[in-house]
């Protein structure tokens, strides 16, 4: 029994290191064949257009209900405390620092992540990887560079994005339920934002990019076995990516509280 | 001179030896056709010349050059030079037929669109299709996608073609007409090919040599007349089709 428990945590610690091995030499390897020649920018402007613009209907609606939700909920706490002035600086500042940044990032990691591994992962079995390197083509060059240059460049702007969108979703409850003038909600908004808030949020959103491209095609590249294979790999996929930016966040988010207070 | 040379090559999945020290000599400008039942590691050789597996012991050597301790760039002006048809086609689905047949000229050379739409054109219409550039390999039947990997692989005029199965899956006519593509690629470009095939009519049209591959090893080796009146009792009940043999009997024996 503990035999069989430390044998399973074995397994599960070595397939870890296997797995963060694996995902490091990917990335390397990217990084080095981004500022190779040649430049192509098709692929790339086709990757930006997936990642950025057919993400922007979830993205948005996700974004906006989020900013409704958290005023509702602030206001909750703060007509308690009489304080209703601060709603519209404690939305402002959740979003752009945290809420906005997770909220895209695992939109875009279930969204344009589990795709990436779908189809990565259907070329594998279906030799197309192959054939791209009998055709001298490098795959990791032709098929993860456009990938994770798009999604390290879209995510911050569609955090970006998603962050105006949830401050108006806030502004709009404020506004018309909780009787805060418009003016005033939009000065206190633009008065307690800093830039390092701003900075600090979009920033880490490259490393969430960076982290969703090459968890995807890492798990895409290592399909075993089928449509099952690729099934088992979107999950894995769309999974590690989850934890992965969630763990990334923290240690994020402590390193600034600590070190740049 | 040996255009290909496999030397002692060993491979398994796991515990399962597919390829047991084998050794495999090509000489330059001929064909060699490579029989053996399903599973016995044809495909997994094709793809240990084009360095897509490696194999645990023995050398390969293309060319003159030893693959294995190749640096990627010689490897890839390698591959420049040789075209590989896979078993499945394996065209990029999310590209044209026209820009799958073209990958290599778009990629890498200077020709224009339209020197690009002729070349891919005519290489089409060597395997007996035309007009079907901007099509995606979604609408095409498996007969035709297998017809296009062909073009794709002889878009570029390379010296040396790997077929693995290319006349399984289409119909006679056309499988012929594919023979014919193959022997002319021999006789007028001097081009140096193996393929792997089931269809003996085919082997024995197009072989040089012949080879069988059995329990990971090359157990025959001759010229379309040797194989055809071998005496080997595994080579006859391969090429005769036959059910009951020592093949089958080392099948029942393992079970
Ligand atoms: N990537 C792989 N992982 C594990 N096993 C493999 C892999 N590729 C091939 N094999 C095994 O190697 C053996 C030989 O496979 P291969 O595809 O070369 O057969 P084949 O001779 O081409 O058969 P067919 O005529 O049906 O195409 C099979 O038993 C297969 O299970
Ligand atoms: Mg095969």
């Amino acid at each position: 029994m503990i035999k069989k428990a430390i044998l399973f945590l074995g397994k599960k610690t070595a397939s870890f290191f296997y797995f963060t091995g694996g995902i490091n030499k990917l990335a390397l390897e990217a990084f080095y064949l981004t500022f190779k020649p040649p430049f192509k920018e098709k692929p790339f402007i086709e990757q930006c257009r997936k990642v950025g613009v057919d993400s922007l209907p979830i993205v948005s609606m996700v974004a906006f209900f989020i900013g409704v939700i958290l005023a509702l909920q602030t206001a909750y706490q703060m007509q308690r405390l009489g304080s209703e002035m601060y709603i519209a600086s404690i939305v402002a500042v959740s979003i752009v620092r945290e809420l906005g940044p997770i909220i895209t990032a695992l939109v875009v990691a279930g969204r344009v992540g589990a795709a990436i591994t779908a189809e990565l992962g259907s070329m594998n079995v279906t030799e197309q990887i192959d054939a791209l390197e009998t055709l001298a083509a490098n795959p990791v060059k032709y098929l993860v560079v456009p990938r994770f240059l798009a999604l390290s460049i879209m995510l911050p702007l569609l955090t970006l994005y998603a962050d105006a969108i949830g401050i108006f979703g806030g502004w709009l409850i404020c506004v018309n339920k909780l009787s805060i003038s418009s003016g005033m909600y939009t000065h206190i908004t633009f008065n307690t934002l800093l830039f390092k808030d701003l900075f600090t949020g979009l920033a880490k959103t490259v490393f969430f990019g960076m982290i969703i491209a090459f968890v995807s095609c890492y798990e895409g590249f290592n399909v075993q076995g089928g449509a099952e294979g690729v099934g088992r790999a979107t999950r894995h996929s769309v999974v590690n990516s989850f934890i992965l930016i969630i763990a990334f966040d923290c240690f994020f988010t402590a390193f600034f509280y600590f070190i740049f207070p | 001179m040996d255009m290909i040379e496999l030397r002692n090559i060993s491979k398994s999945f796991e515990s399962h030896k597919v390829l047991d020290d084998l050794t495999l000599h090509v000489k330059r400008g001929s064909t060699f056709v490579v029989i053996g039942r399903s599973g016995c590691g044809k495909s997994v050789l094709l793809k240990h010349i084009e360095g897509l597996l490696k194999p645990e012991a023995g050398e390969i050597f293309v060319d003159g050059k030893s693959i294995l301790s190749m640096p990627d760039a010689d490897m890839n002006s390698l591959r420049m030079k040789m075209g590989m048809v896979f078993q499945g086609g394996a065209l990029f689905d999310s590209l044209t037929v026209g820009e799958n047949v073209g990958f290599s000229l778009i990629e890498y050379s200077s020709l224009t669109k339209d020197q690009i739409h002729g070349r891919v054109e005519e290489s089409l219409k060597l395997v007996g299709l035309s007009g079907i550039q901007e099509l995606t390999p979604s609408e095409l039947s498996g007969g035709m996608r297998k017809r296009v990997a062909l073009a794709r692989a002889i878009c570029t005029n390379p010296d040396i073609i790997l077929y693995d199965e290319p006349t399984t899956g289409v119909d006679p006519i056309t499988a012929d007409a594919i023979n014919d593509l193959i022997r002319g690629l021999h006789d007028k470009l001097r081009v140096t090919s193996i393929v792997v095939t089931h269809d003996m009519k085919s082997a024995y049209k197009i072989a040089d040599r012949i080879g069988m591959l059995y329990q990971g090893k090359l157990i025959a080796e001759g010229s379309p007349e040797e194989i055809q009146n071998s005496g080997n009792p595994f080579v006859h009940q391969f090429i005769n089709g036959l059910a009951q043999g020592p093949i089958t009997d080392d099948i029942k024996r393992t079970l």
